[in-house]
């Protein structure tokens, strides 16, 4: 019987890919593992194997063909004694996907929260960059990268070491072309030890280097914790002033898709709590690349949180010879009067989506991100509370003890005569996260709980 | 004690029987067939997140089964599922783990890299590299204590025999003479990293050395040579002599992930294992040239495989996801 062969998905976030090449021709039998054809997603070229042994008897997909669905038929497979006749009615293309596909492909966005959405293109004004100023779309990826080459090219004490930042071009390709920029001095792979490199790290910068330490998520920071917490944060105060630490730890934090309790997890509140640590965690790609110039430039430890799932999102990001933004001074992504939302990091996208249902139903929403956890700028939050009267908080991590709860003891203490209604704390459920997609879809805040809350404050 | 490699390289066909290489080849290929499956499901969507193929190491985990007595204990890595199907867990509930349904054996919570079963001794599926190395070395702890004469299998990669936590382990596993088989299941990359690019020196067998742990290196693609390594290794813990290093030499044919696009090594290095190492395809060669077996033989078994993991893979997609409740049970006792 004829056999479609669909649009693979090659990683955990993938929608739609090109298919870059073919590798057979209608009329080639091929065996199990031979390759049929190579597959370009944002992050990869990747080779697509055969599952089944038969003969290719029609292509459907032409190579060069950009933005395949995953699951879009691409080409039949017949077996022995079947022509490539009988198959054009059996499977006119993308006629009926595979019955077993169609749920997959509905659930697909759900999987992978962020993927092929449009950001909200409001960019609030930054006043570190001057008016008129040029803008360039560049993802989140290619703005950490190019924050990495700019600080390596002006400072030849800093250097970059992580499992498969260099000739692997990164896990999640960050430090894309940095091993052909600066050679394997500079960007080292490590073996998988997490905490001796962060030691080793941690006493290079003792030693006059500033590293940039990657951990291929943060969830394998925990191996290296007790050199970001009891060496790099403390040993400046424990030395009296005279040795300091300039370190970035950096990666992915956060949930990624559907790869279950050890690798989905929020890492913000817990490194926020430590003296002697700054803490960074971007949104957009241009704070992304001004808050990592700022880290590398830090002469204290930095733990800067990224996360995978914003990698490949476009921002606009001013082209600058030298844009650096301070710590400790949120973005006012959009004003507003009747509530005040604070989120950081990707809380900022569920933020900003309900800010604009929320102004389609003519609730004004004014949308912080504090852009940096330690220090936070309080300022911005209580001044905007004591226009709106109103707030919620929305982040990834674990209800207690979160940054949403911090932030509401700082408004009560400073703001409470101006509160309407109390501050709504919005988090990621207090589970470890499930790998089954129904519940991993329960397990995260969503726009619509944005909403609702943005609702009960302001008693609409 | 001192490290060793194992003697000759392939060892005593001539008096394994017919009915155990055919136990060999069943259940290599079941696992085979599984993990080919995996990877279909993975491609439709049906699988999300990471999905580790165990394809080129079956011989690893069916050779070494085969020397465990009921009541031993075993883990791995996130590239568990060989490790689950060869110790006797019901591939349906194996695939419907990867489905993330409920009637996979997390009920759909843990997904391909955290399974268990208590009934099999599986104790998971560890995502955090390494960290199943003292985890094996605590359960061999409790045997000890227990009196229980069981011993533990513990998986981990090349890559993994880099953590610091596996060294603390062998110190206290030798210290304590615990009943734990270190298995280093060295397919010669840890992602896109060789081991040259890893690890001082290529031997990781002789690595127990300072701490008096006898190690072996085995031909991992010869299920025969793996079992009786096993044998031994069984044995010297049986016996309270404490634990026993195997390095599995083997290979992965798929990338680390199926997200990898493998540019590290060549299609031809790949290719070269495949047709001159593969042990399903030795196994397979044994049993027609002197094990009176025949095409049709092996054909049926495979009929009989395929219709096994058509089957799971039929369960994976019609088993219900878990019930909305369950967001909020098994967190507590
Ligand atoms: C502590 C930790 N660091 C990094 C990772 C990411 N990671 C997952 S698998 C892997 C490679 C492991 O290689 P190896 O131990 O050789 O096992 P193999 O995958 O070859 O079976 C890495 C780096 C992780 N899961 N845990
Ligand atoms: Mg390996």
């Amino acid at each position: 019987m004829a056999t479609e062969v669909l649009m693979p998905a090659l990683s955990p976030t993938m929608e739609e890919g090109t298919l870059a090449k073919w590798l057979v021709k209608e009329g080639d039998e091929v065996q199990s593992g031979d390759i049929l054809a190579e597959i370009e997603t944002d992050k990869a070229t990747m080779e697509f194997e055969a599952v089944d042994e038969g003969t290719i008897g029609k292509i459907l997909i032409a190579e060069g063909t950009e933005g395949v669905k995953v699951n879009t038929p691409i080409a039949v497979m017949i077996e022995d004694g079947e022509s490539a006749d009988d198959i054009a009615a059996a499977s006119a293309p993308a006629a009926t996907p595979a019955p077993e596909a169609a749920a997959p492909v509905a659930e697909a966005p759900a999987a992978a929260p962020v993927a092929a959405q449009p950001i909200t293109p409001v960019v609030a004004a930054d006043p570190e960059v001057p008016e008129g100023t040029e803008m360039r779309s560049t993802t989140v990826r290619e703005a950490l990268r190019d924050a990495m080459a700019e600080e390596m090219r002006s400072d030849d004490t800093v250097f970059l070491m992580g499992e498969e930042v260099a000739e692997y071009q990164g896990a999640y390709k960050v430090s894309q072309g940095l091993l052909d920029e600066f050679g394997a001095k500079r960007v080292i792979d490590t073996p998988i030890t997490e905490h001796g490199f962060a030691g080793l790290a941690t006493g290079a910068a003792f030693g006059g280097l500033k590293p940039i330490v990657e951990f291929m998520t943060f969830n394998f920071a925990m191996q290296a914790i007790d050199h970001i917490i009891n060496t790099a944060a403390k040993t400046r105060y424990m030395s009296g002033g005279q040795m300091s630490c300039p370190i970035v730890f950096r990666g992915p934090n956060g949930a990624a898709a559907r790869v279950g309790a050890q690798h989905s997890q929020d890492y913000a509140a817990w490194y926020a709590q430590i003296p002697g640590l700054y803490v960074a965690m971007p949104y957009s790609a241009a704070d992304a690349k001004g808050l990592l110039k700022t880290a590398i430039r830090e002469e204290n430890p930095v733990v800067f949180l990224e996360n995978e799932l914003l990698y490949g999102q476009s921002f606009d990001v001013p082209v600058m010879d030298d844009y650096a933004i301070p710590f400790g001074k949120a973005r006012i992504w959009r004003e507003g009067s009747d509530v005040t939302i604070v989120s950081f990091g990707i809380g900022m996208k569920y933020a900003l989506e309900a800010a604009d249902e929320l102004a389609k139903e003519g609730i004004s929403a004014e949308v912080i991100d504090l852009r940096t956890l330690r220090p936070i700028d309080y300022d911005t939050v209580v001044n905007s509370v004591m226009k709106t009267n109103r707030c919620i908080t929305v982040e990834e991590g674990w209800p207690v003890a979160s940054i949403g709860n911090h932030i509401t003891a700082q408004i009560m203490e400073r703001a409470f005569d101006y509160l309407d209604a109390p501050v709504i704390n919005l988090t990621g459920k207090d589970v470890p996260m499930p790998y089954a997609a129904n519940l991993e879809k329960l397990a995260l805040v969503t726009t619509a709980e944005v909403i609702q809350a943005a609702k009960a404050v302001t008693y609409r | 004690m001192a490290a060793r490699k194992s003697a000759p390289k392939k060892t005593a066909k001539s008096n394994t029987s017919k009915e155990e290489l055919l136990e060999y080849y069943r259940e290599m290929l079941l696992i085979r067939r599984f993990e080919e499956k995996s990877g279909q499901l993975y491609g439709m969507g049906l699988i999300g997140g990471f999905c580790h193929l165990y394809i080129g190491q079956e011989a690893v985990v069916v050779g070494l089964e085969a020397a465990a007595k009921e009541g031993d204990k075993r883990l791995t890595s996130y590239r568990d599922h060989g490790h689950m199907l060869a110790c006797g867990m019901d591939p349906k509930g194996v695939m419907a783990e990867l489905t993330g349904r409920e009637g996979g054996y997390s009920r759909g919570k843990g997904g391909s890299m955290h399974m268990f079963s208590k009934e099999k001794h599986f104790y998971g599926g560890h995502g955090i590299v390494g960290a199943q190395v003292p985890i094996g070395t605590g359960l061999a702890f409790a045997d000890k204590y227990l009196d229980n004469g069981g011993v533990t299998f513990a998986y981990f990669g090349d890559g993994a025999a880099n953590q610091g936590q596996v060294y603390e382990s062998f110190n206290m596993a030798s210290l304590w003479e615990l009943p734990v088989i270190y298995v280093i299941e060295n397919n010669q990359y840890a992602m896109g990293t060789s081991l040259q690019r890893a690890s001082s020196t290529p031997d990781i067998y002789t690595r127990g050395e300072a701490f008096g742990i006898p190690g072996e290196a085995v031909d991992g693609m010869d299920v025969m040579a793996v079992k009786e390594a096993g044998e031994r290794a069984t044995e010297h813990c049986r016996s309270g002599k404490g634990p026993y290093i195997l390095e599995m030499k083997t290979y992965r044919y798929r990338g680390h992930s199926m997200s990898d696009p493998a540019k590290y090594r060549t299609r031809e290095e790949v290719q070269k294992v495949r047709e001159e190492r593969d042990a399903i395809e030795h196994v397979r060669e044994l049993l027609l040239q002197g094990k009176h077996t025949s095409e049709d033989d092996l054909k049926a078994i495979d009929k009989e495989i395929k219709a096994v993991v058509n089957d799971a893979a039929e369960f994976s997609k019609t088993s219900p996801e878990p019930a909305l409740e369950e967001l909020w049970t098994d967190i507590y006792a």
